[in-house]
Formats: C-alpha cells, sequence, structure tokens
C-alpha cells in the first residue's frame, strides 16, 4: 500500500475559505454572502480581502439561499455558506426551487458537517443532509477528505460548475494529507490504495481514517482498497464498478446517517450494476451527543481502529 | 409619461379573455388571481417596463419576478399578447410537453421567464438578489415582484424585506395584490396580515396604495414609487379577485379553480358587460 503522510492538522473549512477567497481574484464577479458565522465557516478570509463583494444577510439561511439565486440569474457567482444543518435543511425548499429548479450556479458550503463537530451536540451535527441534496435534481455534491482538497475543490467548483455545488465539510483541524497541488476532477473518485479483499469506499475525514484501518487491515493480512469518492453526486459509477469487481465486497464510511448518504449511494450503484456484499459504516439512525470529536468518532464506529474492526468481521463472514 | 388608456384597456381585455379561454382548455388552473392582476400585467408589461420581446434575454432590461407562481396564466397571456411568443401556444397550457407549465419552469424555455417559481415566499428574495446585482454593477434596470396578500404569512417574505432595506435597494419595487383572499378563505379569517402598509413601514419600505384594477391609479402610483429614492418600495394593490367576471369577483372558491366551457362562454360574455360599463366595447 502506498504512504500517505500527514502534514499537519487543518479544518476543511479552513480549506474551503482559502479557496473562496483565491477564487475571488480570479473571478471578478464572485459575490459572498454571510449568515453571521462567516468566520466559522472560513469566508472571513474573502470578506476581508474583498469587502465590497461581501454581504452581509444575518441569520436568514432561506433568504440568503433564494438572494444567491437571484445574484446567480443576473451574472453574479454567488457564495454562502452556514453550517449544514442550516443549509440542507432550513433552506432546503429555496435550495430546491430557486436554486436547484432554476438551476444556476450558485456554491454552498454546508459546514459543520459529521459527528466530530463533537461538544455542540446533536442540533450543530449535520448527519442527514447528503440524504436531502443528493437527493434534488441538477446539483453537484462535494465532500473534500482534507483541508488541501476542500481548497482545491472550491476553487474547481467555482470555475468549472455550471450549476449549483454543495460542498461538505467539517469543524475540526483533521489530517491534511492530499497534495496542495492536485488537480481537482470534480465527479472522479480515486483509489488511494489498492487491495484485492476488500474496498473501503469513504467520504470527508473518513479517508484518512480508512486509510489508518487499512493499515490495521494489512497487519491482519487483510489487503484492502481504500477509495476517496469526494464527489458524491455526480459519483464515479465506472470507478465504483470497477473496484466492486476487483474486490467482491465494498465497505462505506460516512459521517452520516446510513440512510441515505454515501452508502446509499454506493449501494444504488452496486445493485443495480454488478451487485456484491456491502457493508454500510455510519451514524445508525440516531441524533449525535455533545463529547470530544476523537471520543465520538470511537463512540459510534468511525475512528480508524473501529473501522478496522468492522471490515475485518465483515471480510471474515463473506469468504 | 404619455399612454393611451384605451389602447390598455382594450389589452387587458386581451389578457383576461385569454387567461379564460386557457385555462377552460386547460382543465386546472388558478383563474382568481390571474384575472385580479390582469391590470397590473397589462401597465408593467405595455407601459412600465423597459423590456424586448424580441431579445428577452437583453441585459438592461427590466426584471419582474413573478413570486406566485400560481397565477401563470396571467403572466403567459401577457407575454403572449406582448408577443414574447404566439398567442396560440396559450392552448398548451398545462399540458404535456407544454412551455407554459403549471408554474413557470424556465427549463421549457418559453421566452421572457425570469424565474422559475411556484413555492410561496421565496420570490422577494430573489428579487433582492437581481436588486442587489444591479447596485453592485451600478445598472439602471429595475427590479419588479408580484406578490399574494395570503404570500405576505410566509416568513421568509419578512427576512427578505429586512434585506432589502438594510441595503437600500430602491430599484426594487414589490407589487402586493391584495384580494383578501386566500385557498382556505379571507385572509382576515385566514391569518390576518394586517396593518400591512405599517408592517412594510416598519421594515424600512416605502409604502404606496391604489386600487390595483385601476389602469389610471396603477400608473400614477407605479410611476411616482419609481422616482423615489433610498428605500426599496412595495405598492399595496387592492383587487378583485376574478375581476371582469362579476359573478365569481371575491369570491375565494376561485382562487384555484379553473371554468369548465360552459363557465368559460358565460365569463367571457360577463367581460363583455364589465369592459362595456367601464365604456369600453
Amino acid at each position: 500500500m502506498s504512504n500517505f503522510i500527514n502534514q499537519g492538522n487543518k479544518a476543511t473549512r479552513i480549506g474551503f475559505g482559502e479557496g473562496v477567497a483565491e477564487a475571488g481574484s480570479i473571478f471578478q464577479n464572485l459575490v459572498v454572502l454571510g449568515a453571521d458565522i462567516t468566520g466559522s465557516v472560513g469566508l472571513n478570509i474573502f470578506a476581508e480581502r474583498f469587502p465590497e463583494r461581501f454581504f452581509s444577510f444575518g441569520i436568514a439561511e432561506q433568504n440568503i439561499a433564494a438572494v444567491a439565486a437571484g445574484m446567480a440569474l443576473t451574472n453574479k457567482i454567488p457564495v454562502f455558506s452556514t453550517y449544514a444543518v442550516f443549509a440542507a435543511f432550513r433552506a432546503a425548499d429555496q435550495i430546491r426551487i430557486s436554486i436547484c429548479y432554476n438551476n444556476v450556479k450558485v456554491i454552498i458550503g454546508g459546514a459543520h458537517a459529521g459527528i466530530s463537530v463533537g461538544p455542540d451536540g446533536a442540533t450543530h451535527q449535520a448527519l442527514e443532509d447528503i440524504a436531502v441534496i443528493r437527493s434534488l435534481p441538477n446539483i453537484t455534491l462535494i465532500s473534500p477528505a482534507d483541508a488541501n482538497q476542500a481548497k482545491a475543490a472550491t476553487i474547481a467548483a467555482i470555475k468549472e460548475a455550471d450549476g449549483p455545488v454543495y460542498i461538505r465539510f467539517g469543524r475540526e483541524p483533521v489530517p491534511n494529507f492530499t497534495s496542495i497541488n492536485q488537480d481537482f476532477k470534480i465527479g472522479k473518485g480515486e483509489i488511494l490504495t489498492d487491495g484485492t479483499d476488500v474496498a473501503i469506499v469513504a467520504t470527508g475525514h473518513m479517508v484518512w481514517e480508512a486509510l489508518m484501518a487499512s493499515k490495521e487491515l494489512e497487519k491482519k493480512g487483510i489487503d484492502a482498497a481504500v477509495v476517496n469518492i469526494h464527489t458524491i453526486k455526480p459519483i464515479d459509477k465506472e470507478l465504483l464498478i470497477s473496484i466492486a469487481k476487483k474486490t467482491g465486497l465494498v465497505v462505506t464510511v460516512e459521517e452520516h446517517q446510513i440512510h441515505g448518504g454515501l452508502g446509499s449511494a454506493v449501494a444504488e450503484v452496486l445493485c443495480q450494476e454488478y451487485p456484491i456484499p456491502m457493508k454500510i459504516i455510519g451514524m445508525p439512525d440516531c441524533f449525535g451527543e455533545s463529547g470530544k470529536p476523537e471520543e465520538l468518532l470511537q463512540k459510534y464506529g468511525l475512528n480508524a481502529e473501529a473501522i478496522a474492526k468492522s471490515v475485518f468481521q465483515f471480510v471474515k463472514e463473506q469468504k | 409619461m404619455e399612454y393611451n388608456l384605451h389602447h390598455l384597456v382594450r389589452i387587458s381585455k386581451n389578457i383576461r379573455e385569454d387567461v379564460i379561454k386557457s385555462l377552460a382548455l386547460a382543465g386546472s388552473g388558478h383563474l382568481g388571481g390571474s384575472l385580479g392582476l390582469a391590470d397590473v400585467f397589462t401597465v408593467l408589461y405595455f407601459h412600465i417596463l423597459n423590456h424586448k420581446a424580441d431579445n428577452p434575454n437583453w441585459n438592461d432590461r427590466d426584471r419582474v419576478i413573478l413570486s406566485i407562481g400560481h397565477v401563470a396564466p396571467v403572466l403567459y397571456a401577457t407575454l403572449a399578447n406582448a408577443n414574447y411568443f404566439s398567442r396560440d401556444e396559450l392552448k398548451t397550457l398545462r399540458k404535456l410537453g407544454s412551455r407554459l407549465q403549471g408554474h413557470p419552469g424556465r427549463d421549457h424555455g418559453l421566452p421572457g421567464l425570469e424565474l422559475s417559481a411556484g413555492s410561496l415566499g421565496q420570490g422577494l428574495s430573489v428579487a433582492v438578489g437581481m436588486a442587489l446585482s444591479a447596485k453592485i454593477d451600478k445598472s439602471s434596470w429595475r427590479v419588479f415582484s408580484i406578490h399574494g396578500d395570503g404570500e405576505l404569512q410566509e416568513g421568509s417574505i419578512w427576512e427578505a424585506a429586512m434585506s432589502a432595506s438594510h441595503y437600500k435597494l430602491d430599484n426594487l419595487t414589490a407589487i402586493v395584490d391584495r384580494n383578501f383572499c386566500q385557498i382556505d378563505g379571507t385572509t382576515n379569517k385566514v391569518m390576518e396580515i394586517e396593518p400591512l402598509k405599517e408592517k412594510w413601514e416598519a421594515f424600512g419600505w416605502q409604502v404606496y396604495e391604489c386600487n390595483g384594477n385601476s389602469i389610471e391609479q396603477l400608473i400614477n402610483t407605479i410611476e411616482s414609487s419609481n422616482k423615489f429614492k433610498g428605500k426599496p418600495k412595495v405598492i399595496i394593490a387592492k383587487t378583485r379577485m376574478g375581476c371582469g367576471v362579476q359573478s365569481i369577483e371575491n369570491d375565494y372558491h376561485w382562487h384555484g379553480k379553473a371554468p369548465n366551457n360552459e363557465e368559460a362562454v358565460r365569463f367571457l360574455a360577463e367581460l363583455e358587460a364589465y369592459y362595456k360599463e367601464l365604456g369600453y366595447e
């Protein structure tokens, strides 16, 4: 297996913020709409650099989403971000109709996604946003693996997308291991380590945990592939089918409910194209709670150790 | 600006006729509000707006945001009468494959549509976004958004209202179709929205009131509101749901109903009588 090195922990939200700021110097029509938590979603970098293109809209997510649609319809590239629980739920109808049905290029940052949000507890841990967002026509859903990827994905979305994009990211600093100069391809999965016994298909910070889990599994004689699905919609069907053919077993891992998230998206592809045994690791249909991020990942089976254990058991059962 | 009242009244009559006919052919849809707004649409598209039917995406056009997508029939009839497309196409309203969707859908390619809409409470925010874009670009085009009075019960309207005055969007004019009717009954029974003028004023808007079924009053009001600077503007246009067809006027049962063929014939005859009474044959 290949080696991935943590270049130092960094929050994906900072990667998002840096990406928006960098794109801001390329696109003069890029505007950012603030939802009162500008700093905590990383958009303070843009706001400080381009104050004339930053517009505060207060705590009013429904308004922000539809305002963004209006700006996109009049030659602007609007970016807004708030906690994913508010973006994907409070503003869901505006995202559905004003943004997605109109098919306008609005970049939505879904911040504080996953159980690793930690002490804020259940209300602020987005664990259902993938299910909501990926069910909408026209939208692209990106869930980058680390801060470098979040930055590259954000710039790629602003440069290349021709419709709405939802970028999902977390709160806590997490290992930053992908290349700073990566060529981010929307819609393309990445095989990070090849393997023959089982494929661990992960998204977001779970990709790093999956990589660490694969090292544990190697010690136990299991050759696990690790796949990063950074674009959950449109999903890389070709890659999923080819890895399924190679390994015959797939385990998905995400900081999201087991219903409607990455696991469901992968299952939709495989059950129709190349049915094989699958296991979905995620939140087991329950709300989160307060705790340290690492404690919560441990409790809900989402750290490397727990993932390795689940995968090991699954492989033993199936082979 | 000068205008020929007789000509505008004639157009409003054509629009009302087209609304009744297209809804009868569709077999479903929203008659009451569509008829009630015919004068507002006539005044906007045939007197107030800078727009070009032969170049619907002209960058400097004024934008009309129909927040209440359910009155699409009056928008379609107006666009057809303004030569955006053939009046013949009105026959396809709500039919499979039609560009005239039950609620406006830009994905079907009908020229002149600014927004796909139909979920209430979103259009004012979209209008705010557009007006803000125009301010950023120092463009002189304006935004007119059209709302129902029942729609004002949506909380998101007031989020948008707050933001429009925060950014002093005096290039935005909201027109409220104040007909006192919604699906369940009269607005005061379903959910009171009064005092309406004071609400908008409290949100930092310049408020105008007029008879929304009087072409002259609408023109005077919109023209004087256009001159006002420094605040977004709202025109509370008092209309009669079903205006022009006396037997259904102000009857909220006709909010979401289409006439059958017999009713359509009767309504068209009532419409003739209405215009005759106004002094126009």
